[in-house]
């Protein structure tokens, strides 16, 4: 138990390490300039990294991956629900970047909003 | 009566409750933040202009309280890991870090709150500043629920200790998960809110 603990503990120290890493990154890339996309993909590259390293390593979820009977295909019941999780999180996230892609190249506007007025190409 | 399967795994879930429990409320948390995220894609993407964050915010404060809060995160799991070694004097230690540095972010949003306050930043002065005083507000109630919580773990409720290991023990770790799923929206929040 004492020992298992201790590699525990070492791996946390390595974890911490990494995460003060990527924090001074994640600052230091914004320094650059890539332009808007390729600013948020960076950006989102090192948070999911952090992101993941919490997950996996201070949650223990990489542990979590027992087969029990209530859950088929030997995966665990937390991982189970975190990806039934996760599909409905990027339904959501797409939900608004799908609406925005249909509208590329059209003019549109909220209610009340000062539109730019669409001119309406010769008829032939 | 004793609420079943909290210091023996249910054998159907392989789990105990208090683990089951805590996993699933933050799944349904992950879908609460994943809302306002879905919000701020929209807003931003029908925005005809949108300002940079680090022009509006304060970047340096913003990376301070990062640091402070994967801090916090460091502590908790060293708490968790003193009680599963038997060191209930070392829980305390780490458990105490792990509350003042939760209640130093909490002040230094307390400042950058203020200092946009007296600059006149309010969240109706535009969108920008709602989707980032309602995400940062939300998040701040997580910060204030949990230290709540750990200061119980910490004060009273570590009287548990004496009398069942393992459910005291189960029980910081369900605070620790819960701790490490506000740092983890952290992670993104900054990046999105502030550097992007």
């Amino acid at each position: 138990m004492s020992e298992n603990v201790q590699h525990h503990i070492a791996i946390y120290k390595k974890v911490a390490a990494a995460l003060a890493v990527l924090t001074v990154l994640t600052v230091a890339v914004s320094y650059i300039d890539f332009g808007v996309a390729l600013g948020i993909i960076v950006a989102l590259i090192i948070a999911a990294t952090k992101g993941s390293l919490v997950l996996s390593f201070f949650m223990h979820l990489l542990d979590e991956k027992k087969s029990v009977p209530l859950s088929r295909n030997g995966i665990g019941l937390i991982i189970g629900s975190l990806i039934i999780t996760a599909l409905f999180f990027l339904v959501i996230i797409f939900v608004p970047l799908m609406g925005h892609a249909d509208r590329v190249g059209d003019y549109y506007t909220l209610p009340n909003a000062n539109a730019p007025t669409v001119e309406t190409p010769p008829a032939h | 009566m004793d609420i079943p399967y909290i210091v023996d795994e249910r054998p159907d879930t392989g789990l105990t409750n208090v683990k089951l429990g805590i996993w699933l409320f933050l799944a349904s948390e992950v879908m609460l933040f994943g809302a306002l995220f879905s919000s701020y894609v929209l807003l931003r993407l029908m925005a005809p202009e949108w300002p940079v964050g680090s022009e509006v915010l304060n970047v340096p404060m913003g990376t301070f309280n990062t640091a402070v809060l994967i801090g916090s995160s460091v502590t908790m799991v060293f708490a968790y890991a003193s009680l599963q070694m038997d060191d209930l004097a070392g829980f305390k230690k780490f458990m105490g870090a792990t509350i003042v540095l939760s209640l130093v972010f909490m002040v230094v949003k307390g400042f950058e709150y203020t200092h946009e306050f007296q600059i006149g930043n309010f969240p109706w002065t535009n969108t920008y500043l709602a989707i980032y005083f309602t995400m940062t507000g939300l998040h701040a109630l997580h910060i204030i629920g949990g230290v709540i919580v750990n200061a119980y773990f910490l004060g009273p409720g570590s009287k548990m200790w004496a009398t069942n290991k393992t459910q005291f023990t189960n029980r910081i770790e369900a605070a620790g998960l819960y701790w490490h799923f506000v740092d983890l929206v952290w992670i993104f929040l900054f990046p999105v809110l502030y550097l992007l």
